[in-house]
């Protein structure tokens, strides 16, 4: 952790069943945006070391469940959240808590590739200017690039735009400029959603070698993908029972598990493709 | 003839799209039409934009040299001479005006975009901001005049800046607040995503990506200012000096200005000052442009920095 320490993390992780270590544990009780309430009832750990993947039909809630874990739903006017999210034993919803702080150890990539309209250098030094590192920039950044596996395609114009990149290269500079401060727990919503079949390849191989150094938890619709790169799984689906839209968690189990041989009935149905 | 477009048209049995362009449709006749009328038009609007630039160039540039910019103008009955105190009263009020508009207009125009898009606050200040655009600039001046030349007892350089500064403040903050609504907001949401502090989103991502607009809205405000004649007759009036004298900064003197000197200059029967007119009429067109391709080039160097 290359950060100043304002959110305690010497607190040890709480363990789980199956003696990993859970980094995060969230749990949502009830969490609305205005009066639409839009996930219920769910409980997902996230474990040190591994891949979790959410899986799950369109408006289900996956990217909602993510984005609590970080705490960038707080943008969204109306957002309120009952229920729990511990990072390492610490409750980030806590009122004395800074969200600012818990974004800089849990970092985040997004569906499209986002990044800033600087150079490539730039874009990855950024968060380590926000954290006041001053030392071996250069050095950080190089690494953080070989990390997300473009340091080849773009070490001879890194004062290029980061814009001139193409999508893939653009989205794996936004891997690179997330893993640049080093987070804990990456978050990913569909980071391969915008881009083709290669470029997505190369991401899930990223995020199997990322994993022996970060956390990940990562939304995907492909369920081909969660199986190539989730240890977990985490299957949420509509309740449409009440009149309302509401996700919730109907499974997780670990990604073997839960493809070969699901407990729950729609999970069946889900992962035979009969509903999307 | 008809009989080859027969075939053309059914090969097999199969019929074939008429592709080629003919004249003989009455749609490419229009759009034909519509193309050499939008042509024309294009053309005959260029006309007064053309021939103000050919007399500015031909009247004007007879004039041109060194001596026009270090030399003061010269009295009725002289000739030579050259307006260097203008030019440099201009860029010293225009900078003036600059100085307080842009962090005013920029800062506004965060408030605007950024932070209570919606409040009532902003769409009250919004609404001044686009009456103030088509605000009638004597009126800035006697504004100016009341505020600044009456309060300090003098006609001066700040207080033209003031008056000026009046008519760039609502351009520079609408122009800032439209693109900085053009950021993307992804582009916040990562920094935000990054542990950004909202002043840091705006200060690092917002302000920076939108730089070249709020660049290009600058510019043009600088160039409104620099033609302005009317506010400066009351607040800077006019100098036959140098801003500078005897290595003193003269700043609360009546300042000169090109603007001015222009009007003053085009309306007597002597002809060397006429021609002078001429000259600083191309001047101030050719100090507006250089403001305009310097801010071009740094708002591209910004983007690929
Ligand atoms: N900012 C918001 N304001 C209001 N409602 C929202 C907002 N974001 C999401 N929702 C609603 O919450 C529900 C869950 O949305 P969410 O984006 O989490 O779904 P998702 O599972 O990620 O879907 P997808 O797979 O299509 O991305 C949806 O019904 C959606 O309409
Ligand atoms: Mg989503």
């Amino acid at each position: 952790m290359i950060m100043t320490n304002t959110l305690d993390s010497s607190i040890v992780a709480e363990p789980n069943t199956n003696g990993k270590n859970v980094v995060i544990d969230c749990k949502i009780r009830n969490l609305y945006y205005g009066k639409f309430r839009a996930v219920r009832d769910s409980h997902i750990p996230v474990e040190e070391g591994q891949v979790t993947a959410f899986i799950g039909p369109s408006g289900c809630g996956k990217s909602t469940a993510l984005r609590c874990l970080n705490r960038m739903n707080d943008l969204v006017r109306g957002f309120r959240f009952d229920g729990h999210v511990h990072f390492r034993g610490k409750d980030i919803y806590h009122r004395n808590v800074d969200p600012v702080a818990v974004r800089r150890y849990i970092g985040m990539v997004f569906q499209q590739p986002n990044p800033f309209a600087m150079s490539i250098y730039n874009n990855v030094a950024f968060g380590l200017r926000l954290n006041r590192v001053k030392d071996d920039i250069p050095e950080r950044v190089e690494s953080a690039l070989r990390g997300a596996a473009l340091w080849d395609e773009v070490k001879d114009k890194l004062k290029n735009s980061g814009l001139s990149l193409s999508g893939g290269q653009q989205q794996r500079l936004c891997i690179a400029r997330a893993i640049a401060t080093e987070p804990t727990v990456l978050l990913m919503d569909e980071p391969c959603s915008a881009l083709d079949p290669i470029a997505t390849r190369r991401i899930e191989e990223l995020m199997t070698e990322l994993k022996e150094k970060y956390t990940i938890a990562v939304v995907t619709h492909n369920l081909q993908q969660a199986q190539r790169v989730a240890d977990k799984t985490a299957f949420m689906y509509v309740d449409t029972s009440d009149g309302g839209r509401t996700g919730y968690l109907v499974e997780y189990e670990d990604t073997g598990q839960l493809f070969e041989d699901p407990k729950e009935e729609y999970t069946k149905q889900y992962i035979r493709g009969e509903f999307s | 003839m008809s009989n080859q477009i027969e075939i053309t048209h059914s090969f097999a049995g199969v019929d074939f799209p008429q592709l080629e362009r003919s004249l003989r449709h009455p749609r490419t006749l229009v759009s034909s039409l519509l193309s050499l009328l939008t042509g024309f038009v294009t053309v005959v609007a260029c006309v007064p934009l053309f021939s103000v630039l050919f007399m500015l160039i031909y009247r004007g540039g007879k004039r041109l040299s060194l001596s026009l910019f270090t030399q003061t103008p010269p009295s009725a009955f002289e000739s030579g001479g050259g307006f260097g105190n203008a030019i440099v009263g201009t860029l010293t009020m225009v900078g003036i005006a600059a100085l307080i508009s842009v962090p005013f207009g920029v800062l506004a125009a965060v408030f605007l975009a950024e932070f209570g898009p919606k409040s009532k606050t902003a769409s009250a200040v919004r609404f001044c901001a686009k009456l103030l655009t088509g605000f009638p600039s004597i009126l800035a001046g006697v504004f100016a005049y009341a505020a600044v030349v009456l309060m300090t007892g003098s006609y001066s350089a700040p207080a033209g800046g003031v008056a000026l500064s009046i008519l760039m403040l609502p351009i520079v903050m609408l122009t800032a607040e439209e693109s900085i609504k053009m950021v993307p907001h992804k582009m916040k949401e990562a920094a935000i995503g990054m542990g950004a502090t909202q002043t840091q989103v705006v200060w690092r991502v917002t302000l920076p990506s939108a730089m070249p607009g709020m660049l290009t809205g600058v510019m043009l405000a600088v160039a409104r200012a620099s033609g302005e004649t009317a506010p400066l007759l009351f607040t800077a009036l006019n100098s036959n000096y140098w801003i500078m004298q005897d290595g003193n900064l003269a700043l609360m003197e009546p300042t000169a200005s090109l603007a001015v000197l222009i009007f003053n200059f085009s309306g007597v029967p002597f002809e060397s000052q006429i021609e002078l007119a001429w000259a600083a009429a191309l001047v101030l067109v050719l100090i507006v442009l250089a403001v305009n391709i310097g801010g071009q080039v740094l708002s591209r160097k910004r983007v690929t920095r």
